[in-house]
């Protein structure tokens, strides 16, 4: 029994899935990084201040009409392709009528039953190596809503609240929805699945240029269907299993980070276990994720009563890709991501532990970068992995956002494999860098960072400090060669680090010893 | 001078303007005056912008003296439909939901206007959003006819059509659903052109059916019409189903139609579109237009288009199907009126919403609002919207086999003349019927005009004729055209509307 | 026989959000009827082999390409809004995300 207070009485895992087989969808909502809106001329910067970025077509005044973004079409195509999917010979928009203040014109312009793309897959890789083939039903266009602030009662949230104030500046923005089909047989490994798919996903986004996917500014948007069936084998991909008709699912909305789409996945799973075992029944409705609470409420029930109305959208004419066009763009795929990892894994001779390491991380670019600048792919590996993981995380960012580059860091390996650095100032060279000092060399030059090479100055300072610990120098004479640690220290410290500390101690020796 | 000049046609305005005969000023200025004498009967005014068409006319007047080559139709006024988009000018669309709403931008065809440097007069009545055939159903009060003040002007044009037969305004723009240019001007004696669909671009009217809208020219004269047509037509990059290529020199065919000779023309007339539900009158000055187009040398053949007698039941899933997503935007969030139900304490946006819908549309609003939602809905599309769209595509295919034998087809644009106010307010059916010949063209997206075709014995009001013709090529609507107006007003000895009441003051 | 119930006209008025008066709802219902049975005939004219028409004229792929055009003021934008605040729209309370 888990979940905090506000959540329901959840089922332990384990006996979950003694009992009932998940049945997954994912409806993953991309944002398309084109310099316009879908339908208008309109940039899509984020950030800006409110309403700073609306027209007469993204605002829905009475009159004004859509054109279809042609940078916005292109991106639809391509990640169709690259989702390996059939490209519509021809399809249309249709309208989707339902009323919400933050939707200006009280219907989306969406696709329905004639998506761009549809019936593609894309295989995923799961944690032990093995690969999950994901179906794809459909990846279809469609706009963005504005964006509602509540005001008024305790929380900023939309209950409670006496009023809500809207931003149109997203209305409009190019999305393109990506809709699974139903993801059977993935048994207990249903959670890992959801995560891995969508990791997947956002890198071939990322790959194929289309999209900034940042979870967190909602450039990628994830809704997880889930659903339980009675489990009558023991594997979950057996025939039998797959025959069980799938049972009521709840749509859990807007999870926004890769670890909540595997929490909130396994937390569905424990609480519908939880109300089947108990005889209940799983409601079919909009559910919510709790990042703090780690637990899903209940949102708007699904009812037949709601009718989008949806039919063809006038305005817009119908689109025919032509063949040769569509071809064209086919050329234009990066290698597939998981091709790609398993490429640079054999070139890199990294480890499968490691590449899987690296991959989480998000380091791959970084590392290929940094190797393709000079460095090895071990202390590549070593740098991106390590220290600037650390620095990545003191900080709260990703990686990629380090305020250092990839060949600033070979650089920094340069010199230390040079011998003008040790690790430790390399160290003090890298806060330099995410300090905005200048580059390594810069940052060198300006702390004054550099080993001292010159046993003149080493030589004085060993001579202190032998004179200022003679007790310890004594230790050492007597045969405690150990003790000999206490004395390299002081000499670091007196040479504020910029020594070899390997120099010191020979030199430490050579006078304490005969 | 000012009653002269408000009984110019354009074309003589456009030439006197530019032979200095009289200025733009003095032109606006004489039907600026006229609407004040006669427009508080008429009604056809929703707002008049008299500051700012002032301020074009005397722009135009300096362009003129400085010896500027200036557009065709340069200081020629224009009154403007109310459903178009006017930057910092009303627009209301005759609906009570829009009451002040003042656009922050300017629909294509105004810019074009403007391009074209004539003064905006106002806006003009209509049936709101575009909904019916007599104006009646505007929030803002009925527009009545000019040829007599009981009755309806026609719809949803009403108010643009009242304006040409009141001599409010020489020219006028209109939008045309199922009918709406060319019924106002059949009742009104007046001519209208509804283009091939995407001629003119729809960008910044406010909807109705977007597949079936289109605007074009309300004029008193078929040449007016053509040059009206020629400002308000071209491609807009605005508009996705903005025509490209090639289009027809409008005005080259009225000049060459008014010359008389049909030679080589042959004119189908529709067997659907007449018989027992047209009114005598109507049916007596049609049987007569088509002797007169024999007269003139054209063939006349008869043709059956026989899905046309379903084009209504079509129009009326289509029209209330996109009408009802189209008028979801009106929900008191980002402009017109904002209405709270009474008795809620706190309301939610949702309940807003119903409230200022309920009290901002008017009656025939909500009835296709709620017809077009009926039509749409999942248990019902395929029987209703999926079939009308059936009917559409033979109707079309109605169309193009009549244009396989005949040039231009011709019918009655409306079975009866101008019929009193209030006569079908209660009974939306039998005010539907009014489109009956006119609503084929907008399922199919061809053109056509209506022009005056004489009075009708039994009421003396106006009978309009209608002229049809394939996609693209509206110029075969003007050389026809053309061709009967010249015998027309060469046998009254001039003009139908010299014949309608004079609306002045002194004269009643 | 009625095509269309008292209760199912005011379903479909809360599906597009009007309000109605119970006289309304029952007058709407009896005119609607009327309306829709003489449409019905769309239903007899045409057979399965008929494609459907949308779009009157045949265009295809019309697109825009991607370059930014101005847009409007934030004061424009906000010219018409019953009620702004903080540059935004200000609307009633919003029951429920969907
Ligand atoms: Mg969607
Ligand atoms: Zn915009």
């Amino acid at each position: 029994m888990g979940a905090s207070g506000t959540g329901e009485t959840v089922l332990a895992y384990d006996e979950a899935m003694a009992a009932y087989d998940p049945v997954m969808g994912l409806e993953v909502h991309v944002e398309l990084n084109t310099a316009t809106k879908m339908f208008c001329g309109c940039p899509t910067t984020f950030g800006a201040e409110p309403n700073s970025q609306v027209c007469p077509v993204c605002l829905g005044l009475p009159g004004a009409l859509p054109v279809l973004n042609a940078k916005g079409l292109e991106g639809a195509v391509r990640i169709g392709l690259a989702l390996n999917c059939t490209i519509a010979s021809w399809c249309r928009f249709a309208r989707k009528n339902y009323f919400y203040p933050d939707m200006p014109k009280n219907f989306q312009t969406s696709q329905y039953d004639e998506p761009i793309a549809f019936d593609g897959h894309l295989d995923v890789e799961l944690d032990d190596g093995t690969t999950f083939r994901v179906e794809i039903e459909r990846a279809h266009m469609e706009e963005d809503t504005g964006k509602s602030s509540h005001v008024g009662g305790a929380t900023g949230r939309i209950h409670g609240a006496e009023y809500s104030l809207v931003d149109y500046n997203r209305a409009g923005i190019p999305l393109i929805e990506i809709v699974t089909k139903p993801l059977v047989g993935a048994g207990d490994r249903a959670p890992e699945v959801a995560r891995a798919y969508v990791s997947a996903l956002r890198d071939l986004l990322r790959a194929l240029g289309v999209s900034d996917v940042k979870m967190e500014q909602g450039s990628l948007r994830c809704d997880a269907n889930v659903s339980l069936r009675k489990r009558v084998s023991d594997d979950a991909t057996s025939s039998e299993q797959k025959a069980v008709p799938f049972g009521i699912r709840s749509e859990t909305k807007n999870v926004n980070s890769l670890r909540s789409i595997e929490r909130a996945v396994r937390y569905e799973i424990t609480r519908q276990a939880a109300r089947l075992a108990a005889g209940r029944r799983v409601v079919q409705e909009t559910r919510h994720w709790h990042e703090d609470t780690g637990v899903t409420t209940a949102g708007r029930e699904k009812s037949d009563a709601e009718d989008y109305r949806y039919f063809p959208e006038p305005d817009l004419v119908p689109i025919a890709p032509e063949a040769a066009w569509v071809e064209q763009l086919r050329t234009t795929l990066p290698e597939p991501p998981a091709q790609r990892r398993r490429r640079l894994q054999t070139e890199w001779g990294f480890g499968d532990l490691e590449m899987r390491d690296v991959v989480n991380a998000g380091a791959t670019e970084a590392i290929e970068a940094t190797v393709v600048a000079g460095a090895s792919p071990a202390t590549a590996r070593k740098w991106w992995m390590g220290e600037l993981a650390r620095q990545a995380n003191t900080r709260g960012l990703e990686l990629s956002a380090l305020a250092i580059t990839p060949a600033q860091v070979a650089e920094l390996q340069a010199l230390v494999d040079a011998g003008t650095l040790n690790d430790a100032l390399a160290r003090q060279v890298v806060e330099g860098v995410l300090a905005g000092e200048g580059g390594p060399a810069e940052v060198v030059a300006a702390r004054g960072l550099e080993l001292v090479s010159d046993d003149g100055p080493l030589i004085d300072a060993v001579e202190a400090a032998i004179a200022a610990h003679a007790d310890v120098a004594d230790k050492v004479r007597g045969g405690k060669v150990a003790a000999v640690g206490a004395l390299v220290g002081a000499v670091m410290k007196q040479m504020r680090g910029k020594a070899d500390a390997a120099r010191v101690r020979e030199l430490l020796m050579e006078r304490l010893t005969p | 001078m000012a009653t002269e000049l408000t009984h110019h046609t354009a074309a003589q305005l456009a030439e006197g303007l530019r032979a200095q005969q009289f200025s733009a000023v003095e032109v606006t200025r004489a039907h600026l005056n006229r609407i004040a004498e006669v427009d508080g009967d008429v009604h056809a005014y929703l707002h008049i912008a008299g500051n700012t068409a002032l301020a074009t006319a005397r722009s135009v007047d300096a362009a003129l003296a400085a010896g500027e080559q200036l557009p065709a139709l340069a200081g020629v006024p224009i009154a403007v439909k109310d459903v178009m988009a006017t930057q910092g000018v009303p627009t209301t669309c005759g609906s009570a939901i829009l009451k002040g709403w003042v656009p922050p931008y300017d629909a294509s065809v105004i810019r074009r206007i403007k391009d074209a440097r004539m003064p905006i007069l106002g806006k003009t009545n209509m049936d709101e959003f575009a909904m019916g055939s007599s104006t009646e159903h505007s929030a803002y009060g009925p527009t009545r006819n000019p040829w007599d003040l009981t009755r309806i002007p026609g719809g949803s044009g009403g108010g643009s059509a009242a304006t040409l037969a009141s001599f409010t305004a020489p020219l006028a723009t209109g939008t045309d659903t199922g009918g709406s240019i060319r019924q106002p001007a059949a009742v009104t004696g007046t001519v209208g052109v509804k283009p091939t669909y995407g001629a003119v671009s729809r960008y910044g009217l406010v909807a109705l059916a977007s597949s079936l809208d289109q605007a074009g020219p309300c004029a008193r004269t078929v040449l007016d019409a053509a040059l009206l047509h020629e400002v308000m037509a071209g491609h807009d990059p605005m508009d996705s189903t903005s025509l490209t290529g090639q289009y027809p020199d409008v005005v080259a065919a009225a000049r060459r139609g008014a010359l008389g000779d049909l030679g080589g023309v042959t004119v189908g007339v529709v067997r659907e579109l007449g018989g027992d539900g047209y009114q005598a009158g109507v049916r007596q000055r049609f049987d007569e237009a088509v002797d007169l187009l024999t007269a003139a040398g054209a063939k006349v053949v008869e043709v059956s288009c026989p899905s046309f007698t379903a084009a209504l039941g079509a129009y009326y899933l289509i029209l209330p199907s996109e009408a009802s997503s189209n008028l979801a935007k009106f929900d008191a969030m980002r402009y017109g009126i904002r209405v709270y139900p009474k008795g809620v304490d706190d309301p939610t946006a949702e309940q807003v919403m119903a409230a200022t819908r309920e009290v901002g549309f008017g009656a025939e609003v909500k009835r296709r609002i709620i017809l077009g939602t009926y039509a749409l809905s999942s248990g019902y599309y395929d029987a209703y919207y999926g079939s009308a769209q059936k009917v559409r595509t033979l109707i079309q295919r109605d169309f193009a086999a009549a244009f396989e034998v005949a040039d231009v087809l011709i019918s009655p644009t409306s079975p009866t003349t101008a019929f009193p106010l209030g006569d079908k307010l209660d009974d939306p059916l039998s005010m539907y019927l009014q489109d009956v010949a006119t609503i084929p063209a907008n399922l199919a997206g061809v053109p056509g005009m209506s022009l005056p075709a004489g009075l009708a014995e039994e009421d003396g009001l106006p009978v309009g004729l209608q002229i049809l013709a394939p996609a693209r090529c509206d110029d075969r609507l003007y050389l026809v055209g053309a061709a009967v107006e010249a015998a027309l007003t060469s046998r009254w000895g001039g003009a139908l509307l010299d014949r309608a009441p004079s609306l002045d003051r002194e004269a009643v | 026989m009625s095509a269309i119930s008292r209760e199912e006209v005011s379903h479909l008025a809360m599906l597009a959000r009007i309000d109605l008066t119970p006289d309304e709802l029952d007058r709407m219902a009896g005119q609607l009827d009327v309306i829709l049975d003489a449409v019905a005939t769309v239903r007899e004219v045409a057979g399965d082999d008929v494609p459907a028409t949308s779009h009157p004229m045949p265009l295809t792929n019309v697109t825009r390409p991607d370059e930014v055009r101005p847009s409007l003021t934030p004061e424009q934008a906000l010219s018409g809004a019953p009620e702004s605040e903080q540059q935004r729209f200000r609307v009633p309370r919003i029951l429920e995300e969907d």
